[in-house]
């Protein structure tokens, strides 16, 4: 079976960041897929009601109340460095939990629960735009598609990546 | 007092652990060889005798003593466990209990001397030491141990143990009686122990009434566990909060019997509410009680005298939070003493009096605990803690250099740090205020430090009441809700009427209210936080706040009402934003920020000690806020010290090996992100002719200015800071490459002419910007000299030719003498010039399409819109380049091609 090269093993699969199951919720920001494992997941919502935070870095879009928690919701949009979405499409809320609590991934629309093969996985390629790069871990190669994994917990963290320095843009 | 407290928690626990005690010792001598069991005991025991020996209750302590010791050796298996050895423990145990009621009601341990019962313990702990009678201690049912040479009481007691036994039936039942019937008498096994009962008699009918009191204490209190106050906590403030939704549901509704009841819930909630937060409060002084001790022992470690002051000991906290803060308070006050503090022979050298004075402070502030620790000490030396930081390796020399002096204090809060001359035992060895820091940190807590060298050092300490319920006043600005903790509101006052904006008047742009004839400074809440103004004109809002001894006037949109709101923590990613506490749900469910008062007075201007000042990076919003505040990249280059460019104007900063640099067209270039970059090398503009330095830096270090699609490097000695100041002292320079000078961190700086340098570059930057279809004639009107240069480094960059005038008057004059395709003016020009300027361009018509560009002082960011409908074309803050430029586009955009200046390049050149 073994072809002698030891397949790479990609590293969230080996629990060295983050959970490590092997599935991915799976969700569309402008024309890129992404996944975050599965275990981050703590729920997805629809638009919530949302309280702008004046001051705040860019990336923030507000605060929801979830169930009487307070999460604050990042725009994935703006935390890649992307173009805005369109006025006509309301974001969903994907809930993901990190060691500082739950935060919100504002995202254009959500996709099914996937399981991937390891052996489609490969390292992020070098060129990535910078915005991104930080908090991607990978991408799995899907027959029909990229997917690309987020590391949930960079992705929360704005000192990360452009989050702190997109405040002025 | 404390002390009584001391001793009625005592009794409290004690009873406790009585009663836990009887039901282990019968539970013990149904399973002996349990030792976890016995472990428990043994503990138990232990506790109370270490608590009598440290409130001085000698008798109890011994009599607990001698019964610790008997236990350890059954814990320790020198002895198995007889029911005469139980009983003996169980005779103890009454017997504390005795002294504990008496205790309880007298202070004292009463006259009883428990001197039989003290003999029979100890003598029954020797006995192990004789093999011969442990043995026959062994069989429990053997008669007497006749030949026993140790004491007779011992010997005598043990056999009526015996008998005792035998009269009550089987041995483990009869102690169960004990635990359950108070007055021991009842008991067959008690009967053994005659002798000193006897002794006890006289006060047993006293203890009667007095053990009914006594389980009134006991029973008075019950422990509960912190989980489940902390699950009652949460409950109630989801029911707070639900409450808040049904009194609204009920505003909206006209219903009697929802209104009646939902008052009624909202009466009960409050009251419930208060009582789960009383359970959870807890004095501060439960901490400092300690300190006493702690400063008295180390002042006569290291002979020196010192004061200890408390004050606000009642200050009320959550007790997670005194849990929290106990260890970094003790640890802070250590280091007053010990390091704070000189030796009383230093002290009075340095004129103050021998004895040192520590004050501990706690206090509520806006919705927080400020817990200040103050010692009269020698301060911090500043220049020791740089010098420390170089020697630890924690900084590098050039990054020393950077630090201002409150960002130097702050070092001492990093890990591995300590200034201590000498290492003592009790602080010195660098861990500690980094751990004091991190646990402060831990419970959203911030900690500062202040020192002037010789009269001493204050620690600050503050600590967020999250997951408190705070009363809060809720305000709207700019659409949005925001509440403000009752605590640091004063006053609200309402400005009504046409006469309402002259109720606030101007001090030099700053703007304040006459309050009772003493002058209020004003913050605009949609200002600090950048809001869209919807503040209308016929009434002002004004909600009078106190921060740190200050007062001030924050004008809102709107005053809502008063709400009992639950503080929730933001999350990771807002923590560093200084104008908000935290937030709250309301109650139609959506969340509302909490005002940090402070930092609304401090981000506002009003209250001056500013705390960006030490936290330059922080600030994201870079220039918008302060007059005039300004990024500036400071940098050296040849014999310049101190150089600086505005931040905006620069894109990147390189760093590129010498050998990357080729010669192209007579210049110096180098490949930059595939393209070529020109270099110019500032020390050779600046000081033409002068040597060449020894030594060629490698790599060297570039500033790159670019605009579009072109680029230049400017290659400079060394990059030396970011700094935001507020620029002061100006002062015009005739050298060329230089716009003028300025003092900014204390030092004064050179402000670079980036048009002159650039133009000094062999690639021409001007030239290639000819064909640029923003070529176009820019008249600046600025009165300051520095300012406008500034601007006009911008505008050179970017392509445009630009004319100068510096003030309304000038800028007429040189429409009059030359063509100009677009103004930007300034709006803060003398005598109205920007008013006057407007109007007279307007009333010529052939300036009346020259479009108008204004720059507002950044501080009236939130008046743009008006500005821009009093006739400008367009209003920009100053020294937003990118949006000048921006806006400049669009302007010219508007332009007809024909108005474009033909060839007035070819002339230049």
């Amino acid at each position: 079976m073994t072809n002698g090269a030891p397949a790479q093993v990609p590293e969230i699969l080996q629990g060295g960041r983050g959970k490590n199951s092997g599935q991915f919720s799976t969700f569309y920001v402008a024309d890129l897929f992404f996944g975050i494992d599965v275990l981050c997941v703590q729920e997805v919502l629809r638009t919530q009601q949302m309280t702008s935070v004046p001051q705040a870095p860019r990336v923030i879009e507000g605060l929801i109340n979830l169930r009487g928690q307070i999460v604050t919701a990042i725009d994935m949009r703006r935390r890649l460095g992307l173009p805005p979405r369109g006025g006509d499409l309301t974001p969903m809320n994907m809930v993901v939990r990190t060691e500082d609590g739950a935060v919100s991934l504002l995202v254009d629309e959500i996709g099914d629960v996937l399981d991937v093969d390891a052996a489609t996985y490969e390292r992020p390629p070098e060129s990535l735009a910078p915005a991104a790069r930080e908090i991607i871990l990978g991408v799995y190669k899907l027959p029909d598609r990229l997917l690309l994994i987020l590391d949930a917990e960079r992705t929360v963290d704005l000192a990360v990546g452009v989050g702190a320095g997109i405040g002025r843009a | 007092m404390q002390d009584q407290e001391v001793i009625r928690e005592f009794l409290v626990e004690s009873y406790e652990n009585l009663a836990r005690l009887d039901q282990e010792l019968v539970e013990l001598e149904k399973r002996p060889k349990d030792a976890a069991l016995l472990d428990s005991i043994f503990r138990t025991i232990h506790t109370i005798k270490g608590t009598c020996g440290f409130l001085a209750f000698s008798k109890l302590e011994r009599i607990t003593h001698q019964a610790e010791s008997l236990l350890s050796q059954l814990r320790d298996g020198l002895r198995d466990l007889t029911p005469s050895l139980v009983s003996l423990i169980l005779d103890t145990v009454d017997a504390t209990r005795k002294v504990l009621t008496s205790i309880e009601a007298t202070g004292e341990e009463g006259p009883e001397g428990f001197d039989a019962l003290t003999e029979r313990l100890r003598s029954a702990a020797q006995l192990t030491l004789e093999p011969d009678d442990s043995r026959a201690v062994e069989n429990a049912v053997a008669p007497p141990a006749g030949p026993s040479p140790a004491s007779p009481v011992v010997a005598k007691n043990e056999g009526k143990m015996a008998s005792g036994d035998a009269e009550a039936g089987p041995p483990a039942t009869a102690p169960e009686i004990v635990p359950s019937v108070p007055e021991p008498k009842a008991s067959p096994v008690v009967v053994i122990s005659e002798g000193s009962r006897s002794a006890e008699k006289s006060p047993a009918s006293r203890s009667e009434d007095e053990s009914a009191k006594s389980s009134a204490v006991a029973d008075a209190n019950i422990r509960v566990g912190v989980g489940l106050l902390d699950k009652l906590m949460d409950l109630v403030g989801e029911l707070v909060l639900t409450r808040n939704q049904i009194l609204q549901f009920n505003t909206e509704r006209e219903d009697a019997a929802l209104n009646a009841t939902s008052q009624r819930l909202n009466l009960i909630t409050s009251e419930l509410q208060e009582g789960v937060m009383k359970t959870r409060m807890q004095p501060i002084g439960m901490v400092w009680n300690k300190l006493p001790r702690v400063v008295r022992d180390i002042a006569v470690a290291l002979g020196k005298q010192v004061r200890l002051d408390m004050d606000g000991a009642e200050t009320e906290l959550d007790r997670t939070i005194i849990e929290a803060i106990k260890d970094p308070l003790v640890h802070l006050v250590r280091n007053s003493c010990d390091h704070g503090i000189e030796m009383p022979d230093i002290r009075v050298r340095a004129g103050k009096a021998p004895q040192g004075r520590l004050s501990l402070r706690a206090y509520h502030e806006g919705g927080q605990v400020n817990i200040e620790i103050a010692d009269d000490g020698g301060g911090i030396d500043v220049l020791r803690v740089r010098q420390k930081a170089l020697e630890k390796g924690l900084l590098r020399p050039e990054q020393v250099e950077k630090l201002s002096d409150r960002e130097t204090l702050n070092l001492i809060f990093a890990p591995g740090f300590s200034t201590a001359q000498n290492v003592t035992n009790l602080s010195g060895r660098g861990v500690g205020m980094d751990v004091v820091k991190s646990h402060i940190e831990k419970i959203g807590g911030v900690v500062d430090l202040a020192s002037k060298p010789g009269e001493g050092t204050t620690v600050k300490i503050k600590i967020p009441l999250t997951l408190a319920i705070i009363p809060g006043l809720v305000v709207t600005s700019g659409g949005e809700r925001f509440v403000i903790p009752q605590v640091s509101l004063l006053e609200l006052i309402r400005l009504e009427g046409d006469s309402s904006e002259k109720h606030i008047e101007q001090v030099h742009g700053t703007p304040v209210y006459r309050r009772r004839g003493s002058l209020l400074p004003i913050a605009y809440l949609n200002r600090v936080l950048g809001l869209n103004s919807t503040e209308s004109h016929d009434a002002v809002n004004m909600v009078v706040l106190q921060a740190e001894d200050r007062q001030f006037g924050l004008v809102v949109d709107g005053i809502n009402d008063t709400q009992e709101i639950v503080v929730k923590p933001l999350g990771k990613q807002l923590k560093g934003i200084p104008e908000y506490a935290g937030a709250t749900i309301m109650g139609d469910g959506r969340v509302a920020l909490i005002l940090d008062v402070l930092g609304i007075g401090q981000r506002s201007g009003v209250m001056t000690e500013s705390r960006e000042a030490t936290r330059p990076t922080s600030d994201q919003t870079g220039q918008s806020g302060n007059d005039q505040q300004q990024r500036l990249l400071l940098f050296r280059a040849g014999s310049f010290n101190r150089l600086a460019v505005p931040l905006s104007l620069v894109a990147r900063l390189e760093e590129f090996p010498q050998s990357a640099i080729e010669r192209a067209s007579g210049g110096q270039v180098v490949q930059y992100r595939n393209r070529i970059l020109p270099l110019v090398s500032l020390r050779d503009v600046l000081e033409p002719g002068a040597c060449e330095p020894d030594q060629v830096a490698d790599p060297v270090q570039v500033v790159v200015f670019n605009d579009g699609d072109r680029s230049v490097g400017v290659v400079v000695d060394q990059i030396v800071d970011v700094a935001e100041e507020v620029v002061t002292v100006r002062q015009k320079s005739n050298r060329q490459g230089l716009l003028g000078s300025a003092v900014v961190g204390k030092r004064v700086t050179d402000f670079v002419d980036l048009n002159y340098v650039i133009n000094s570059s062999s690639e021409n930057w001007s030239q290639r910007t000819v064909g640029s279809p923003i070529g176009r004639r820019i008249l600046l009107v600025e009165a300051s000299p520095f300012s406008r240069g500034l601007i006009r480094s911008g505008l050179d960059m970017a392509g445009y030719r630009v004319l100068e005038a510096s003030s309304g008057d000038e800028a007429i004059r040189a429409l009059e003498q030359q063509r100009v395709d677009m103004v930007i003016a300034a709006l803060d020009l003398p005598a109205d010039g920007s008013d006057g300027l407007l109007s007279t361009m307007r009333h010529r018509p052939e300036w009346s399409a020259i479009p108008i560009l204004a720059l507002a002082d950044p501080a009236l960011q939130t008046q743009m819109d008006s500005i821009r409908t009093a006739g400008f074309h367009d209003c920009q803050t100053k020294f937003d380049r990118e949006a000048m430029l921006e806006s400049l586009a669009r302007l010219g955009a508007a332009l007809t091609p024909s108005e474009l200046v033909p060839a007035w390049a070819g002339k230049e050149h």
